[in-house]
């Protein structure tokens, strides 16, 4: 018995939690996987700048005083900062609303039908996903930024 | 009835979690049709929209109605999505109730703000 409980055993793997610089830049993921983390990270942004959202609601509809506020702060700048970075802080929020948006109605099909629970699904909605956000993103980025 | 609470409370099995998952896909697509009814309201508006169409939009009684339900949505949709973020990646837990705390807040103080501008229309 001694002998036995004297014997050296051999080490046993330990599984840590992932640590965010030496892990996640290696990791390769799939189409799914960004569109799943760019779901978070969208929802994220969108709950950061929540008073923004308000504030462009509260100014553009109130009345017609605070709708020319609503205007100078993306042609001319507010508080101190130019115009063109509020108008980028809209882009970023174009962009997380459309990837949110076309991320949950995916989620939502999934969810209903069990046909679009498939790896091949899976993959081509979620290159839909992150296609379809972005050129629209970008068609209404022109439009923001006065190229046509 | 079975004690369920304290030491004794279920933590896990069927249909824990349920209720916030079902509420996020309802509130989900109750803003997704508010989402395809104002883009319509919008593209279909003849001529450019300036502020008289911009705040008429919000004026009609049916549309405050939606707009107030789409604002309690959000604020229900928003509290599951962050809780889940900071349950996944917040492990000391006083480090998760402050930010739940901090969530909660800012959330109420964002919906009432929301909901003030669309009432004094």
């Amino acid at each position: 018995m001694t002998e036995l409980a004297s014997k050296q055993r051999p080490k046993r793997p330990e599984f840590r939690n992932i640590n965010a610089l030496s892990d996640l830049p290696s990791y390769r993921l799939p189409p799914a996987g960004w569109v799943s983390i760019l779901h978070r990270i969208s929802g994220f942004i969108m709950f950061l700048l929540m008073p923004f959202i308000i504030w462009m609601f509260d100014t553009s509809i109130s009345s017609e005083i605070s709708f020319e506020k609503f205007k100078a702060a993306f042609n001319i700048g507010m508080l101190g900062l130019p115009g063109f970075l509020w108008k980028l802080a809209a882009l970023a929020l174009i962009w997380a609303y459309l990837h949110h948006f076309i991320a949950g109605l995916r989620h939502l099909w999934m969810d209903v039908s069990h046909a679009a629970v498939s790896k091949e699904f899976g993959k081509s909605s979620a290159i839909f996903t992150l296609a379809a956000s972005i050129a629209l993103t970008l068609v209404l980025g022109a439009k923001l930024f006065g190229l046509y | 009835m079975a004690v369920n609470y304290g030491s004794k409370r279920i933590v896990v099995g069927a249909h824990y979690g349920l209720r916030d998952w079902l509420a996020q896909r309802v509130t989900a697509a109750l803003m997704a049709l508010f989402t395809v009814l104002l883009l319509a309201q919008v593209i279909f508006s003849k001529g450019p929209i300036g502020y008289d169409k911009w705040a008429g939009i919000f004026s009609a009684q049916w549309m405050k109605v939606l707009t107030f339900t789409v604002i309690i949505a959000l604020l229900y949709h928003v509290w599951v999505g962050m809780r889940d973020i900071w349950m996944d990646y917040i492990k000391p837990a006083s480090i998760k109730l402050v930010l739940n705390v901090f969530t909660i807040v800012w959330l109420v103080a964002c919906a009432g703000w929301g909901i003030q501008v669309l009432w004094r229309l």
